[in-house]
Formats: structure tokens, C-alpha cells, sequence
């Protein structure tokens, strides 16, 4: 066996490297040919022109179907959600509009990965939207918002340097105002969490929700291995919990109750549910089943949407449920994400 | 000062080479590990993209995951240590920790949900703890106990040079296919592949072994008890090592400090590992011969001033680009002069049958303490401010050198 051993581990490894080399080489090549023909395929979805898009009231979102246009921002009439869609050139992993302002947190990927945030005014209907203002960002994106009135614009990423530190993962929200100065990291705002002012060193902060005052939002903060509900105050720099165990605010058109997604005991599935603010009532939105990780949006008072993945393929529908406790969801623009309303 | 041990009967199975040339050996693992770094980090590279922008994890989830990461490998490297010298094998153990690796990767590749990704992740770093300390004393036992430190530097080398290539292969997979991460874990699979292969079939068997013959049927095997292990020697570099790591933050701190006094832009911040590892690797044999030549535990210990000038860097730092680059490549000397240099001075202060088991217990007490010092400085961080408990921390660091020396001189004479 030794001197067999011996004789052959030569052969027998140059065996295993034109294997392997061979294997990865095929796969590898495949994977090209593949993105290839996918990014080169036109879509299959019915299209249309952003003129007539932009005539209405309209939904943006990312438009994730596998083809040349995947990643593009699109945006669909609100009265034909699952009709013809509109397509830009605007590639970004995130998008928010409000009024006349659009955000895109997009990756710009080299062995040097840049993140940017690019804020853009919307005009005349068809006219191409302008790039008013931008900045790098330090990570990865994750959330971006803007006021109803499109003056604020706020962005959280994931910073990879600060996963060096004490056990991992941590995140970075900003707001600026669009064209203007930025108010700087939430976690430098004093907070005060159940009543008493704190300055924990584990506090975590994301998901911005704007209220139509110009002043007040809403975001999640997590510190001690509990997520809570603060309540942000732009002019006194302050974060003030209302309500624990919240996870990526967004607030009613009409502001009375905040969607949020609800995260089970191990923390790695979350179901859509709605807290009004006035009573502290719950419903927890069950006929969803499938795990949400999306800041939830509004269609109208009493509907939300919400991007997820379809099962075993890459690709992400945006989803309507009702807010009532037994709705169940349907899918309401097909290959398609972060889906902003502009009524 | 000199650590010479020649005095030692030499009964390795494998003849010592001695004088010019690195042991064949030396550079077999070498290689093995430069396959391997291109492996893991070519993953480590793009897993937090991976995990929440593929998989679907939310950052809370992904910070468990990286908590794992983190901790489970030097709970398992004293257990494989004992196993190495207790088998009088430890090239099959080690060669079990790579192949734990590879199995991990495949898993990845499968993987689809928090379970089997952590379990993937866990299985991952148990393998690299796993093989740690049997590998570092096979090189030992290769190595002519004169050209220790070097032998460790080629084998560093080799090392980084794996790590720096991994991140490169990943991003242009990435740049060339927009959302290849599939195809970076399978180019991953085939590496970690191909490091196992090469270890199986160049490092032989008995690589390592004190016996020339493996124990006879009913034979006892050798006991490795703790206090041959832990002798006066191992037991203060230990102890003196582990109070250094006590004031080594990280080079994540050094880095974001670095970025709060805008020394340069955020995007940048993968860059800075690179310009640590290049310096690491640029460095590596030529501060394996210097502790060599001056002293290994004089090197060990001194290495740790051009960590205090870096955090000094950091902390005085105005934002000028010079100052940035001198503190990434000072922890790169910093790496350099300790790393290696440790698991020389570890394997020379203990029996040689307990070799593996020696330097796995002065690898896990740095581990452990590097990991507490990260807890510890994230606190002060916050309390003081970055640049107060950076300079505390300094100074700290450089009254501990001197003491650490003196106590170290003691263990040695």
C-alpha cells in the first residue's frame, strides 16, 4: 500500500487537478455564457413609455426580471399595477420617490466596491430626471426613504469595517436634506429608551419613515439584543422609543398607524403587521407565511406592498395584503422590488 | 537570549534539513495554505454581499453568523493539538481540518437558509482550528531548529499571499459575471479541493512524528498530560502573550479610527487589509530570519512596537494620507514579527511529543484574548472616544513591552 502510495500520488494528484480545473473551467464558463444571454435578452414583460407612465399616479420599483433591463429602475400606472411598465436606465439596488425626488443607493462593483446614493428631480412628464445631488456611501444598501414632501432623504447600509468589531454586523442610517446638508449619523442623536436617556455602545439604527412635518420620522434601534420603535426628532437631534420589538417602520398616508415587519423568538423570520399609534394595537398580518425582510410600503390606507423573493428562483415580485389579521397576499407587480407609490 | 535547542535528540521521521535551504516540507504546507487562504477568503470576500443580498439574510442575522465566525475556532485547536500528539499523527489531523474546510464549501454552495449556512460557516472555522496547530508543528519538526523563524516566515508568506489573492479572484468573477457568487464558491470548492489534494499526497503520513513506528497493538498510547505541556517556558510565553493580545484591538479599530479622522474614504476600507497583507508578506521571511539571528522571543515580543506606532498613528493621525499608510503598514511589521514567530517560540518550549499541543495552547490564550480585547476596546471606543482609547491603550501597550520582555528573558535562561 505505502510503496503504491508512494509510486502513484504523483499521477494520482495530477489526476485530481485536471479534474477540478476542468470542472470549475466548465462551470465557470457556463456561468459567463449564461450572464451573457440574460443580460443581452430583452424583457418579457409588456413595456410602455415613461410619458405615459408619468401622466398618473404611478408606482416606481426595481425591476428584477433576468434580462438586459434587470436591476433598471421601472414604474407602472397605479390603476394597472400588473400592466405595461415603464423602464429606465437608472440601475440601483434601492429606490424611494416621494413628490418630485427619487433616491437610488446603487453598487458599483469592482475589486474596490463603491456604494452611492444619487438623489434625482422627476419634471414633465417623460423628460429625463436630473441628478440634483449624491454621495458615497459606506456600505452596502439596504433601506432608503424620503419625505412626502421629497425635501428629506434618508439611507441606511450595512458597514462592512464595523463587522471587524465586536461581534459583527452593524449598520449606518443617514438623512439629508436633498441638495442640502446632511444631519449627520442617527447614532450620534441622543436616545431615550423607555423613558431614560441612554447612550448604549451597541446601538443599532435603521429603517427611516418620514412624517409630513419636515421634522419628525420614525426608525427602528436596536441596542441590548432588543429592537424597538423610536420616534426621531430632526430639530432636537433626538431618538425616543414608543413601542419595542419593531423592525423597519413605514408610516400610513394618512400617519396613524406604522407598517413594520415582526421578528420571530430566533430573530430570522419577520411577518408583516401594523401598529396604530394612537391605541398601541397590534395585528400581526398571518396570511402572509412566507419571511418579509423589506421595509414595507403603502398603496393606500388600508394596503400594504412588499418585495419577496420568489421560491427557488432569483426573482422578486412586489406583494398587496390587505391589514386585516386574516388577508391573504397577492401578487401585485410581477418581477419587481422596492416599490415606491406616487399618488 | 538565543532559543538553541539543538542539544535535543533529533528523532523526527522525517531527516531535518539543515543550513541553507527551507525544508521541502516547509514549503509543501506553504503552498497548501496559499491554496486554502484562496478559498476561504475569496468567500470572506463576498459573504456579507452573499448573505443579504442573495440568501436574503437581515443584518441581524448576519451578525450572528459572523459571531460564529469568530468564536468557534480556538475552541477546538487545543482539542486537535492533544489529538496530534496524542495520535503521534498530526498530519492526518491537520489534513482532517482542511478536509472539513473543502466539505464546508460544498455545503455553502447548497445552502439556503440560516441553519444550514451557519452550520456550513461553523463546520468551515472548526476545520481551520482544527489544522492550525498540528500544521504549525509539522513545520516545526521539518524546520532546523536554527532557521526556525524563517521557516515560519516562508510558510506566512505563502500563506498571505493566498489570502490577497482570494479577494482579487472574487471580484473579478464578479466583475465579469454581475451576480457570479455561485461561481466564486465553486472556484472556492476547487481550490480548498486542490489544497487537500496536495497535502494528502506531498506531505507524507509521518510527517511530524516523534516515533519512528506506530505504536504496536495493545501498546498504550503516549499520554499527553497538561503538565508536560505547560512547562515554566511555554507557560510565561503564554502568559505574556496573552497579556500583549489583551492590548491588541484589531485592525478594524485602528482602520475606523483612521476613517473618523478622514484619512481617507470609506469605500476604500477593504483596501487597507490588502496594504496589511502585502506589508505581512513582504515581511514575513525577513523577520523570520532576524528572529533567527537576535532572538526569537526578542522579536515576539518587540514586534509589538510597531503596533503601538500604529495605533499612535491612528490616534495622532490629521487626516494625512501618509499617516494612513504608515499605520496600515505597520501592523503588516506587526504580523510579520508575532505571528509566525509565536508558534516558534511555542514549539521550541515544550517535549517534543507534545509539540502540537504546546502551540495550540499559546495560539488559543492569543486568540481568546485578541477576542476580548475587541469587546473590551469597542467599550472603551465609546466611553472615551477613539482617540483618548487609542493612546490609552498605547501606553499601556508600551509600559507591557519591557515587563513582557523581562519576564520572558526569565523563562528562557
Amino acid at each position: 500500500m505505502t510503496t503504491f502510495w508512494a509510486k502513484r500520488r504523483t499521477a494520482i494528484f495530477g489526476a485530481i487537478v485536471v479534474l477540478v480545473t476542468a470542472g470549475v473551467t466548465a462551470y465557470a464558463l457556463s456561468a459567463i455564457a449564461e450572464n451573457d444571454r440574460r443580460t443581452s435578452r430583452a424583457t418579457e414583460a409588456t413595456t410602455t413609455s415613461m410619458t405615459q407612465i408619468e401622466k398618473g399616479p404611478r408606482i416606481l420599483f426595481r425591476h428584477t426580471g433576468r434580462d438586459a433591463d434587470y436591476g433598471h429602475v421601472g414604474a407602472v400606472a397605479l390603476d394597472d399595477p400588473g400592466g405595461a411598465r415603464a423602464l429606465t436606465d437608472l440601475s440601483c439596488d434601492r429606490v424611494y420617490a416621494q413628490a418630485r425626488s427619487v433616491s437610488c443607493l446603487a453598487t458599483e462593483q469592482g475589486v474596490v466596491s463603491r456604494y452611492r446614493a444619487t438623489d434625482l428631480a422627476t419634471s414633465t412628464p417623460g423628460k429625463a430626471w436630473r441628478e440634483v445631488d449624491g454621495t458615497d456611501l459606506p456600505g452596502l444598501p439596504s433601506r432608503t426613504r424620503i419625505s412626502p414632501d421629497g425635501q428629506l432623504v434618508s439611507s441606511t447600509v450595512f458597514v462592512n469595517g464595523d463587522s471587524y468589531m465586536v461581534s459583527g454586523f452593524s449598520t449606518r442610517t443617514l438623512i439629508r436634506r436633498v441638495g442640502g446638508a446632511s444631519y449627520g449619523d442617527l447614532e450620534k442623536f441622543s436616545l431615550v429608551v423607555d423613558g431614560r436617556e441612554v447612550s448604549p455602545v451597541d446601538r443599532n439604527i435603521w429603517g427611516i419613515t418620514f412624517a409630513d412635518d419636515d421634522r419628525t420620522f420614525y426608525a427602528t434601534v436596536a441596542t441590548g439584543g432588543r429592537t424597538y420603535l423610536a420616534r426621531g426628532d430632526l430639530t432636537e437631534r433626538s431618538l425616543t422609543t414608543v413601542a419595542d420589538h419593531v423592525e423597519c417602520p413605514s408610516l400610513s398616508p394618512d400617519g396613524t398607524r406604522i407598517a413594520f415587519k415582526e421578528a420571530d423568538k430566533a430573530g430570522t423570520r419577520w411577518t408583516p403587521a401594523v401598529l396604530d399609534l394612537a391605541t398601541g394595537r397590534r395585528t400581526v398580518l398571518a396570511g402572509e407565511t412566507h419571511s418579509i425582510d423589506d421595509q414595507i410600503e403603502w398603496l393606500d390606507d388600508d394596503t400594504v406592498l412588499y418585495g419577496l423573493e420568489r421560491e427557488g428562483e432569483p426573482v422578486d415580485d412586489v406583494w398587496a395584503l390587505d391589514t386585516s389579521a386574516s388577508a391573504t397576499p397577492r401578487v401585485l407587480i410581477p418581477e419587481a422590488a422596492s416599490p415606491a407609490v406616487l399618488r | 537570549m538565543y532559543l538553541s535547542l539543538s542539544d535535543r535528540p533529533t528523532t523526527s521521521a522525517e531527516p531535518r534539513q539543515s543550513g541553507g535551504r527551507v525544508s521541502r516540507t516547509v514549503v509543501t504546507l506553504g503552498i497548501v495554505s496559499l491554496l486554502t487562504d484562496i478559498s476561504s477568503e475569496s468567500v470572506s470576500a463576498i459573504l456579507p454581499l452573499y448573505l443579504t443580498a442573495v440568501v436574503g439574510l437581515s443584518p441581524v442575522a448576519y451578525g450572528l453568523i459572523d459571531g460564529l465566525y469568530q468564536g468557534v475556532s480556538s475552541l477546538v485547536r487545543i482539542a486537535a493539538g492533544w489529538a496530534a500528539d496524542r495520535t503521534d499523527r498530526p498530519q492526518p489531523v491537520a489534513l482532517a481540518g482542511y478536509a472539513m474546510s473543502a466539505v464546508a464549501r460544498l455545503g455553502l454552495i447548497f445552502a439556503g437558509g440560516f441553519g444550514t449556512i451557519s452550520a456550513a460557516i461553523s463546520l468551515d472555522r472548526v476545520g481551520k482550528g482544527v489544522r492550525t496547530a498540528p500544521r504549525d508543528a509539522m513545520i516545526a519538526a521539518s524546520s532546523d531548529p536554527a532557521h526556525l523563524g524563517r521557516s515560519f516566515g516562508v510558510h506566512r508568506a505563502l500563506d498571505t499571499i493566498g489570502a490577497t489573492l482570494g479577494p482579487l479572484l472574487a471580484f473579478v468573477i464578479l466583475w465579469r459575471i454581475a451576480d457570479g457568487y455561485d461561481t466564486v464558491l465553486v472556484v472556492s470548492l476547487g481550490f480548498a479541493v486542490l489544497g487537500v489534494a496536495t497535502m494528502a499526497c506531498f506531505v507524507p503520513f509521518r510527517t511530524g512524528a516523534v516515533r519512528r513506528t506506530a505504536p504496536r497493538r495493545g501498546e498504550p498510547r503516549p499520554k499527553v498530560r497538561w503538565r508536560t505541556v505547560l512547562t515554566p517556558g511555554l507557560a510565561r510565553v503564554t502568559g505574556v502573550s496573552g497579556v500583549l493580545a489583551l492590548l491588541t484591538i484589531g485592525d478594524g479599530f485602528v482602520y475606523l479610527a483612521l476613517l473618523e479622522t478622514g484619512g481617507f474614504a470609506a469605500q476604500w476600507f477593504p483596501v487597507l487589509y490588502v496594504g496589511t497583507n502585502l506589508a505581512y508578506l513582504a515581511l514575513a521571511v525577513p523577520m523570520g530570519r532576524l528572529a533567527d539571528r537576535v532572538g526569537r522571543v526578542k522579536v515576539l515580543v518587540l514586534g509589538h512596537l510597531p503596533l503601538a506606532a500604529a495605533y499612535l498613528c491612528a490616534a495622532t493621525g490629521s487626516g494625512a494620507l501618509w499617516t494612513t499608510c504608515a499605520a496600515v503598514l505597520l501592523l503588516g511589521v506587526f504580523y510579520a514579527a508575532t505571528d509566525g514567530t509565536l508558534a516558534a517560540v511555542a514549539g521550541q518550549l515544550v517535549p517534543e511529543e507534545v509539540r502540537a499541543s504546546g502551540i495550540a495552547t499559546a495560539q488559543t490564550a492569543v486568540a481568546l484574548a485578541r477576542l476580548v480585547a475587541a469587546t473590551g476596546f469597542g467599550l472603551l471606543w465609546y466611553a472615551v472616544g477613539p482617540r483618548i482609547a487609542m493612546l490609552a491603550v498605547c501606553a499601556v501597550l508600551l509600559a507591557a513591552i519591557p515587563a513582557g520582555l523581562a519576564v520572558m528573558r526569565r523563562a528562557v535562561r
